[in-house]
């Protein structure tokens, strides 16, 4: 007999987890493509932060723990359509989940392809998100993506019509799941009977543009650039420190600690910083085209956060692009000064 | 930068996962045997690299920290692609 190979979405979540195991279940060999966009939860916050333990990677984990090769795949370039352009749309906040999934399922399929394999296997359940993952949306992940019925959802394959692998009995239908809906009960009970502990459990979703301040933070940007444009630098430092905006195309970003100011003064070569020199304070960048006032301003605000921060004036390092620096006496903010609109 | 019997990876200011996928891309054109070092700032890589070697049948040489910067010394195995 053949022996038929699977590629399968790897979160690192208990769902693609089980979809695989449940597989390898049934003498499939399956490797893993987990896809890095850019606004995954994973990794980025927990490296940033310096009093967060570094946290694993939870879709290595799996991968290890399931003895399935994973292949990471940086579509952050690709990516960029899906989220600005999304045929579907948007779900509660900038999540083109709908979009994305077929986006991740046609980048599986040509993997497969490419590499050999016979079908995909994600772990969709039907009903499971409002969007993406509602009975009427499954099929047009399966059509829009361009694998058909070489696409199987071994959680919830028992509500859907039969696909190619269990028509041709590459496995078994009996042997896969019927769950519905976002209980995760039945989810958990599985986990338990293959003796699989210790997964993670995201909470809210597996990225950033699910969360509303993120989203507000991003629609921000586009809009104080007047373009709905990004690149990997812009997304990731989204995620880092308080962002404050006088002004359109004016962005003061301050570290909230000291694992966010270390990570900022890699900026240093884009942005101009400040730093603040007779007291404890943060590090912080200014994002945009700025005059002398606006440098000052900004100086003022970094000095709100540190721990001069009540007295009659506090020195700040100010450094251009070029690395030269200078220095500057600056009366902090009161609360009371910053307008509440300026903090995204 | 390499030396002649090192290929460095240099994944300094960027973090996980994106070390490994710089790790992963560079592996894939390198023959079996090959020594490789990647020196990373995120403190992740130290456990991330290891797993992703294990998992993917590469061997980690030593790891090592120094002056906040991180060291993955790996040699390609086998079955790398
Ligand atoms: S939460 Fe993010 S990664 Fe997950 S399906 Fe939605 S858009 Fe894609």
């Amino acid at each position: 007999m053949i022996e038929r190979k699977a590629v399968a979405l790897v979160s690192g979540g208990l769902d693609s987890m089980l979809a695989v195991r449940v597989v390898q279940d049934q003498g499939i060999q399956v490797e893993g493509l987990n896809f890095f966009t850019g606004f995954c939860v994973e990794g980025h916050t927990h490296a940033i932060r310096k009093n967060t333990k570094p946290k694993r990677n939870n879709a290595l984990w799996v991968a290890e723990r399931l003895g399935v090769k994973l292949h990471f795949v940086d579509v952050v370039e690709d990516y960029r359509d899906v989220v600005l352009n999304p045929k579907y749309g948007y779900g509660a906040n900038l999540n083109p989940c709908l979009d994305c999934k077929i986006f991740m399922v046609r980048r599986a399929y040509e993997w497969m392809r490419g590499h050999g394999f016979d079908f995909i296997v994600t772990g969709e359940v039907v009903g499971q998100r409002p969007k993406s993952q509602r009975k009427d949306t499954l099929p047009i992940v399966q059509d829009d993506s361009g694998a058909g019925d070489l696409l199987l959802r071994p959680l919830c394959a028992k509500r859907l019509p039969p696909t190619r692998p269990e028509r041709e009995g590459w496995v078994e239908r009996e042997r896969l799941f019927d769950f519905s809906g976002r209980s995760r009960k039945p989810q958990m009970a599985l986990a338990k009977a293959y003796g699989l502990d210790d997964y993670a459990q995201p909470a809210g979703g597996c990225c950033f543009l699910t969360d509303s301040q993120y989203a507000a933070k991003l629609t921000d940007l586009w809009n104080s650039r007047g373009d709905r444009v990004y690149d990997l630098d812009d997304i990731v430092l989204l995620k880092v420190g308080r962002h404050i905006r006088p002004r359109p195309g004016f962005k003061v970003i301050i570290a909230r600690e000291e694992g966010e100011g270390r990570f900022l003064t890699g900026f240093r070569k884009r942005f101009v910083s400040i730093k603040t020199l007779s007291h404890g304070g943060p590090e912080a960048l200014i994002d945009g085209v700025v005059t002398e006032s606006d440098i000052e301003l900004a100086a003022r605000l970094v000095a709100r956060y540190g721990q001069g921060r009540d007295c009659e004036s506090v020195r700040v390092e100010v450094r251009d692009l070029t690395g030269s620096t200078r220095e500057l006496d600056v009366r902090p903010f009161t609360p009371q000064e910053i307008p509440g609109e300026w903090i995204l | 930068m390499d030396t002649l019997d090192t290929v460095v990876v240099d994944c300094r200011r960027l973090l996980c996962p994106l070390p490994v996928i710089r790790v992963q891309d560079r592996v894939a054109d390198l023959a079996p045997g090959t020594q490789v070092e990647a020196v990373c700032t995120d403190p992740g890589a130290l456990q991330d690299i290891p797993a992703w070697c294990r998992i993917n049948g590469h061997t980690v040489l030593r790891t090592d920290s120094k002056d906040g910067e991180h060291c993955v010394v790996m040699r390609v195995g086998g079955a790398c692609e």
